[in-house]
């Protein structure tokens, strides 16, 4: 177990190490620098102060030692658009947010997605069935942007939901109006996931000897579903989470533009769109870090929650 | 219970005939294709992507109006007359709009699938062929290529790069290739002890030859699932990017930039969003459920 987590760390630090090596090469390849292009119009000796200060008047290869360095050190460097705004301010601030969103968006993905994936596994061909069926082909059929853009044309300024916004300045806590529509809309692939496979995995088991076992033994109905069904067929379905916890990350990229709401996928898209390059690093490598950590987080908790899962040295 | 013998007879063979086969031997696809046609859903799906892809290559040309014609008379009006889907902001066709912007969205989900099928059963087929420390290096290197997450490296290549249709193409495709890699090294690993393959290696056939001639083509069936589910997932990411404004650029288009645009308008106009965003949605829905088809059709093992 101890191996294991160590391996996946050691291979988190690796692939952390690719995201911004990578990124770095990205950025520097792009041809002049950020600096040039922002600034024709400043005087020479300007220029001068502004490169020493970015150090791009320094070689690549100090540059890069720098940039890793500061990334150790947790130093994520400074908005070269807004001088005086530095990246960790930026995260510290909106990374709440999108986690609010994301945590709410797993949360009724899960709930949703576990609730009828079960009752249409238990009860096939049942109406509830159906709408599994048809929800799962929607929810692979209908791009996250398209279904925001749906329930706000559908919701938006109606029932008492604001069409857009996020009307909080504490970011993390804020009316749960603001967030029900986008973190729906983020959901909508995880419900659609979830009761799919949800329901899958309990027909895999319904069939298992052991169940057959159980009713002959003369287990009744609600400790034979609770006990016999439920225990043996949600582990599986953890496997999925980690999937939906990236799926979700990188939909609040769009989903959060639709919305208007204050975190760091608009964020990104906004420094994207004003060529802020330190920050699009930074926020790269951030938005790497979370994704990779979730990840991390899953697959461990799914190492202890399934007792099939052996440690071996794994090899198909 | 007592059983009569006179109440059986012995009706014998006929020696001739033990052998006989009675109905044409049918070969993998002649089959596979027997069950897709039993599947109404997948066949519909079938024939709505052959109208799709037909509309969309030839369409342009038969349309009355060009996509990139502006008629500033006729803005943002609704579906009327011969202007099928109604007019854009500044008075283009939006039905010749749609059928420009699939051809686009469809080429990268075609081209971005099949230059990736080619690098993965390389990849793939190397890497679950020769086994050993190859593999272990080759899939190390997988396994760091797929928790990186991609949608960030393929936005960050086209900051860098020229934005365009190739640049979106090459992106998707340098962070999409890994999962068809791990499937085909699976595949492989599993075929790589068969009689025909010790065969080949017998007559000194040598290992590109193998991998090419004889594993791959053994593992068409789940390529062919895997692709037909690959497709719309390009065609996801591209209406993803588009809808950031990072894919393609005007006056060209595609599907996700027909829905960023029908965004802005979409209170007022909302035909303008609604035509590109069924577009998309009935495309892919239509790859899913063509795929869930020739799953079942080309590998009844996968069969649930």
């Amino acid at each position: 177990m101890t191996k294991y987590i160590l391996k996946r760390i050691g291979l988190m630090i690796v692939t952390l190490w690719v995201v911004a090596t990578l990124t770095f090469v990205l950025i520097n390849s792009i041809p002049g620098d950020p600096i040039m292009s922002k600034a024709r119009v400043l005087p020479e000796a300007t220029i001068k102060v502004i490169r020493e200060k970015y150090k791009l008047d320094q070689p690549m290869y100090i540059r890069y030692g720098d940039y890793i360095k500061n990334l150790v050190t947790g130093n994520m460097g400074e908005s070269i658009i807004y001088p005086g705004k530095s990246v960790n301010d930026i995260i510290k601030a909106e990374f709440p947010v999108t986690a609010r969103l994301g945590l709410q968006a797993i949360t009724f993905g899960l709930a949703i997605g576990l609730f009828l994936g079960i009752v249409a596994g238990l009860k096939r061909n049942s109406w509830i069935d159906y709408l599994v069926i048809l929800i799962a082909i929607l929810g692979v059929s209908i791009p996250s942007f398209v279904m925001a853009l749906l329930l706000q044309f559908g919701f938006g300024g109606k029932y008492g939901l604001p069409t857009v916004g996020w009307g909080s300045r504490t970011y993390f806590f804020t009316a749960f109006k603001y967030t029900l529509l986008p973190s729906l809309a983020l959901s909508f692939a995880s419900i659609a996931n979830f009761a799919r496979f949800t329901k899958s995995s309990i027909l895999d088991v319904v069939n298992q000897d052991y169940i057959l076992t159980a009713k002959a033994k003369g287990v009744s109905q609600i400790p034979l579903t609770l006990k016999h069904i439920l225990r043996n067929a949600l582990v599986p379905v953890l496997s999925v989470l980690g999937p939906r916890i990236a799926g979700v990350l990188m939909g609040s990229i769009v989903i959060e533009q639709i919305f208007a709401v204050p975190g760091i996928g608009r964020e990104l898209v906004n420094s994207i769109s004003n060529r802020d390059y330190t920050v699009i690093m930074s926020l790269t490598v951030f938005f790497a870090l979370i994704y990779i950590v979730a990840q991390l987080l899953v697959d461990i908790a799914y190492v202890i929650v399934d007792p099939k899962i052996k440690l071996t040295d794994s090899k198909e | 219970m007592l059983l009569d013998k006179n109440k059986f007879e012995l009706i014998g063979t006929i020696d001739a005939e033990a052998e006989k086969i009675n109905r044409p031997a049918i070969t993998y696809w002649q089959d596979a294709w027997r069950r897709l046609k039993k599947n109404p859903v997948a066949m519909l799906s079938l024939g709505f992507l052959i109208l799709v892809i037909l509309s969309c290559v030839f369409g342009p040309y038969i349309v009355p109006h060009k996509y990139d014609t502006q008629d500033y008379n006729l803005l943002d009006k609704s579906p009327f007359g011969n202007y099928w889907f109604g007019t854009d902001n500044v008075g283009r066709d939006l039905f010749a709009r749609v059928l420009i912007g699939g051809r686009v969205s469809l080429i990268i989900g075609f081209v971005g699938t099949a230059v990736e099928l080619v690098f993965g059963c390389i990849y793939g087929g190397i890497s679950g062929y020769f086994g050993g420390k190859i593999d272990t290096v080759l899939m190390r290197i997988v396994e760091v290529m797929a928790t990186i997450p991609y949608l960030i490296i393929v936005i960050l290549l086209l900051i860098v790069l020229p934005a365009g249709m190739g640049t979106l193409i090459l992106a998707l495709v340098i962070t999409g290739w890994t999962s068809i890699a791990r499937l085909i090294r699976g595949q492989v690993m599993q075929l790589k002890s068969s009689e025909y393959v010790m065969a080949a290696k017998a007559l000194g056939a040598s290992p590109s030859r193998i991998i090419l001639k004889h594993l791959i083509p053994n593992t068409i069936g789940v390529i062919i699932v895997y692709m037909s589910m690959d497709i719309p997932a390009y065609i996801f990411d591209e209406a993803f990017l588009s809808f950031l404004g990072l894919g393609i650029q005007p006056p060209n288009t595609s599907w996700g930039a027909l829905v960023f645009a029908g965004q802005g308008v979409m209170t007022n106009h909302p035909h303008e969003l609604i035509f590109p965003a069924v577009a998309i949605s009935l495309t892919i829905l239509a790859f899913n459920l063509l795929g869930d088809g020739l799953r079942d059709a080309l590998d009844p093992k996968l069969r649930q």
